[in-house]
């Protein structure tokens, strides 16, 4: 029994030193975590996210980085868990960051940006969930529009352009899926539009017979579908299948290369709006595009703009204030534009509020042979 | 001689409480959360180490009760209500339904208990996503306040790790005392040949429902502690590969050793920072281990270091496994 | 009534998968007393096999076709068996449990780190083409996944009554010591359950995953709901596994279509724990005895 306890105490021991060892850092540098979804759920968005990062902090370091500082960025998984997302932010926040990155699950963000706010760094979130900026945390921002802004224009859209009266509704049961489907219905009931089916469906579901029979059962004029990429690619198979004649619409996810490329043939005549994307007709966003290809082998995603970008738009500020400054830096993003010709790693014109949310042109888009075509530029909402 | 033996057993005891106490001073906060999650594993996993370990009951639902546990304690306490109330309610709770699904379970042979558990889990993570009204659903409870005990208030990370240390210390006296008691001798009778206790007298569904029970009150008590430790719960964390989590921690601890969870819990939640450097693929060398452990060991890493040092051990099958391989 | 027949199509080809794979896991357990809880992931797996070889390889399908059949035939079948199985049977049931439980997460990370962590498209067997039968559109996919997977099974059938080599199978999977004594080579009858197995997972894989997209974490729902179809059928009958894998795929359509998608996956587990507690040989198994 002693040597039980004995072993016990030794592995207790060790991994206290381990743990507090400190690591560390050289003061040459400046230290820009990034704690994101690699595994779970939110696999493939983490995954895209940390290319556009990793793509971002690269090219900068070959050109001195930022201040003459090389940044130096770790990537942390989430795991799609709140709770570990957490721990993980805490652990960031111990090496003393400059700013955080990610993480793109709302959950999560919700949870942790709550850390980052008492440490007064700045965290440059994936997230979409309307509350996320208006918690009153003056150090959120956003790299994508929050879905309070993105739902009004599909909302617009599926009003004035689809002429819709009555919609079928299709959301993925997680906190993505809930909270677009939850703004979603409000902007719909908003506009006096009915929804006449609400389908919930799980992640990593495969047979979407009976949602398909339930929507086509509900003679609705369109159909929303907010699900993540292989569900929706799968449900826009099956739905082609069954011959749901009705539009099929979406909010950049449904309209994503990655389900253009899984839904084959079932992915045209899909619409919707995009709120960003690497397949809009920009030149900036094209030559991304092709760098990110060159360097990682797959297309990116929006996720991976987002995460691009966002490191650009820290250096950019950065260098404006001359200084690393926390608060500096959040000071002076809100309420700041960045157009491409300031900062070319903006790609293209964003502005953030004092919220922390941004403003952005967006896209109305439909799949044409197997290619996101877009068919109407959407202005940004301020200004 | 077994004067000199307790002695360094006392002496051995002193010196980790002396480390676990000394620890949280030298590290960061995350470090301290590690601690602090470590002691809530192990509370969970000497649950199941109760259940499985002593009483020989494969159960796949104590993720389940960990679930219970928490939401238990999340609502009262953002309700309002006193922490040390919400705590004895997740306990009792926990307890009631261990024992009702216990009731008709138990009833079943080894491998249909682990589906039944199995189905268990799958059944309330479903109802804690689904249940807005009670549990906000997929959203999950934020803001968990962290008690305050007879005014020392837990909220920092270094306090609350006390806490959750003293609440540790606590359980392992108790269920230190009832392993040792007759009711631990009646459990570990049933572990070893069910039919032979039965005959013997001992009534074997009473006392294995009451092993389950415990079990699943400690699984209750871990999630407990474990809302205000990450102050947000969401069901995510508390689906079937909790479970698995926890069954792999008993086992690679040694099953039906006392300190097995312990050093089981150890190893799951500090391995992936021990292999940080190999950049994701902690989890295939954490499956690998898994592995070669059973092929080699399957008495755990307590058993590897009772073969090591005790050599004069009869078998080297654990003490939960023996009974497996004579019963039909 | 379209809308019916289109549901139970649907269901009755997911069935007939959940089928093929709890028909292995029943044979696994008959003869060897292994409870594989990696069976999702061994579903999962020879996919990549197929994609490795196209990718990797430079092989054409029908040839990767091949090659990942006898990818899986080797290491789901042999290397599994001699591996993880015969080392472990000895020390009792539940360390093997536990070793096939790390066995999945050692399947499914790995193909997530050296494959891809996204869902693959993966090749159609057949032209995706529709037929209408009563004014429901039905997937000719459907229909050849029904039929491969009943002619398989009724394959198996056959083999296990009509041939000598399955009906030592069958003698070993009821009384091992029996059989041995009977001069029946039991360790041989065994491995060729593993490979059977391995046959059928692979076969499963193939059919599914043109719909489904071969993703590392497939095997996750379809592990848990082949358990189900294996105990809800009958752990003792290779019919019943078939009858349990058919209902639970009809079921799950009709109870999303029909009452509540949020809780469609609980049906199939109250089904499990209605079987487990009141009729623990399944709904077409046999009772069995235990030995004092």
């Amino acid at each position: 029994m002693k040597f039980h306890i004995g072993t016990a105490a030794v592995s207790v021991l060790a991994s206290a030193v381990w743990l507090g060892a400190a690591s560390a850092q050289a003061q040459q540098t400046v230290n820009m975590p990034d704690v994101v979804e690699l595994s779970g759920p939110g696999a493939v968005s983490g995954t895209n996210w940390r290319d556009g990062v990793t793509l971002a902090v690269d090219e900068l370091n070959a050109k001195g980085g930022i201040l003459g500082r090389k940044i130096v960025t770790t990537h942390s998984d989430t795991q799609s868990n709140p709770g570990i997302s957490r721990a993980q932010v805490q652990k960031a926040l111990d090496g003393d960051p400059y700013v955080i990155l990610g993480p793109i699950f709302s959950g999560s963000v919700k949870v942790n940006m709550v850390l980052a706010q008492q440490a007064e760094v700045p965290q440059f979130t994936g997230a979409e969930a309307a509350d996320i900026t208006q918690a009153g945390n003056p150090y959120i921002f956003r790299t994508s529009f929050g879905q309070q802004a993105s739902m009004p224009k599909i909302a617009n859209y599926i009003r004035d352009g689809v002429k819709a009266k009555s919609v079928a509704l299709v959301w993925v049961n997680n906190d993505f899926g809930k909270g677009g489907r939850d703004n979603f219905a409000r902007e719909m009931a908003a506009r006096g539009i009915k929804v006449t089916v609400d389908i919930s469906t799980e992640s990593g579901q495969v047979d979407f017979a009976a949602d398909v029979v339930k929507v086509k059962s509900a003679n609705a004029d369109a159909v929303f579908v907010y699900t993540n990429e292989e569900e929706s690619a799968r449900f826009l198979r099956e739905a082609r299948k069954q011959g749901i004649r009705v539009p099929l619409i979406g909010e950049t996810t449904l309209l994503n290369q990655k389900v253009i490329e899984l839904a084959g043939d079932a992915a045209n005549g899909v619409r919707g709006h995009v709120g960003l994307s690497a397949d809009v007709p920009v030149a900036a966003i094209q030559a991304f595009k092709d760098k990110f290809i060159k360097r990682f082998n797959y297309s990116p995603d929006h996720n991976a703009i987002k995460g691009y970008t966002a490191v650009h738009a820290i250096r950019y500020v950065t260098e404006k204030i001359g200084k690393f400054d926390r608060k500096l830096l959040a000071k002076t993003l809100h309420g700041l534009t960045i157009t491409p010709q300031m900062e070319p790693g903006i790609l293209i014109e964003t502005t953030w509020d004092d919220k922390g949310d941004i403003d952005r042109i967006s896209f109305l888009a439909e799949v044409v042979d197997g290619k996101q075509r877009i068919t109407q530029t959407l202005p940004k909402l301020g200004k | 001689m077994t004067r000199a033996r307790n002695l360094s057993r006392a002496i051995a005891a002193l010196a980790v409480c002396a480390v676990l106490v000394a620890a949280p001073f030298g590290l960061k906060p995350y470090g301290i959360y590690l601690l602090s999650l470590w002691a809530v594993m192990t509370i969970a996993a000497m649950g199941l180490n109760l259940t499985l370990g002593y009483a020989g009951q494969i159960s796949l639902a104590q993720a389940a009760f960990v679930g219970i546990g928490a939401y238990t304690a999340a609502i009262l306490t953002t309700q309002g209500w006193p922490f040390a109330l919400a705590f004895l309610l997740s306990a009792a709770l926990c307890f009631a339904i261990g024992w009702l699904l216990g009731y008709p379970a138990l009833r079943v042979q080894h491998h249909y208990l682990a589906f039944v558990t199995l189905a268990f889990t799958t059944l309330v993570f479903l109802v804690l996503r689904n249940e807005e009204w009670l549990t906000r659903g997929i959203y999950g409870i934020s803001g968990i306040p962290r008690p305050d005990v007879l005014g020392w208030s837990t909220g920092a990370p270094r306090d609350y790790y006390f806490f959750c240390l003293g609440m540790l210390g606590l359980v392992t006296l108790a269920t230190g005392w009832l392993v040792r008691s007759p009711w631990g001798r009646a459990f570990m009778a049933l572990r070893e040949n069910p039919i032979r206790a039965a005959s013997l007298g001992v009534d074997t569904r009473r006392y294995t429902l009451i092993a389950f029970a415990l079990g699943s009150a400690l699984g209750g008590i871990a999630g407990a502690l474990y809302a205000p430790l990450v102050q947000f719960i969401d069901p995510t964390p508390f689906a079937l590969g909790l479970s698995l989590n926890l069954l792999l921690m008993v086992i690679v601890g040694g099953s039906g050793f006392f300190f097995g969870p312990f050093l089981g819990a150890l190893v799951s939640v500090l391995l992936p920072e021990w292999l940080r450097f190999t950049e994701g693929l902690y989890l295939l060398i954490y499956a690998a281990f898994v592995m070669a452990l059973m092929a080699f060991c399957p008495s755990g890493l307590l058993g590897i270091a009772e073969r090591l040092f005790r050599p004069a051990a009869k078998t080297d099958d654990p003490p939960a496994l023996r009974a497996r391989k004579t019963a039909p | 009534m379209t809308d019916l027949v289109q549901l139970l199509v649907a269901g009755l080809a997911t069935g007939a998968i959940y089928a093929l794979v709890a028909v292995g896991f029943t044979l696994l357990w008959q003869t060897s007393q292994t409870i594989n809880f990696a069976q999702g992931e061994f579903v999962m797996v020879p996919a990549f096999f197929v994609l490795a070889a196209m990718k990797f390889g430079g092989a054409s399908f029908p040839v990767a076709l091949l090659l990942g059949l006898i990818a899986s035939l080797l290491v789901l079948g042999v290397l599994f068996k001699k591996l993880l199985v015969d080392p472990m049977i000895r020390h009792g049931v539940l360390p093997l449990v536990i070793s096939t439980i790390a066995l999945a997460l050692f399947l499914k990370e790995g193909v997530k780190e050296f494959y891809a962590a996204d869902a693959q498209p993966f090749p159609a067997l057949w032209a995706t083409t529709n037929i209408t039968v009563v004014g429901a559109v039905i997937a000719l996919q459907n229909l050849v996944i029904i039929g491969v997977a009943i002619a398989a099974i009724a394959a198996l059938q056959w083999f296990l009554a009509a041939t000598r080599t399955g009906r030592s199978m069958q003698a070993t999977a009821q009384n091992p010591l029996l059989a041995r004594i009977l001069g029946i080579r039991v360790e041989r009858m065994i491995l060729y359950t593993f490979l059977i197995n391995a046959g059928l997972v692979a076969l499963a894989s193939v059919l599914i995953s043109p719909i489904y997209l071969a993703k590392f974490s497939n095997g996750e729902t379809l592990g848990l709901v082949a358990f189900i179809a294996a105990i809800v059928g009958g752990f003792n009958q290779v019919r019943g596994a078939i009858a349990g894998g058919l209902l639970l795929g009809v079921l799950d359509n009709l109870v999303a279509a029909y009452v509540s998608t949020q809780y469609r996956g609980a049906i199939p587990l109250f089904l499990l724990i209605a079987v487990i507690l009141f009729r623990p040989q399944g709904l077409l198994g046999r009772a069995e005895e235990r030995s004092v």
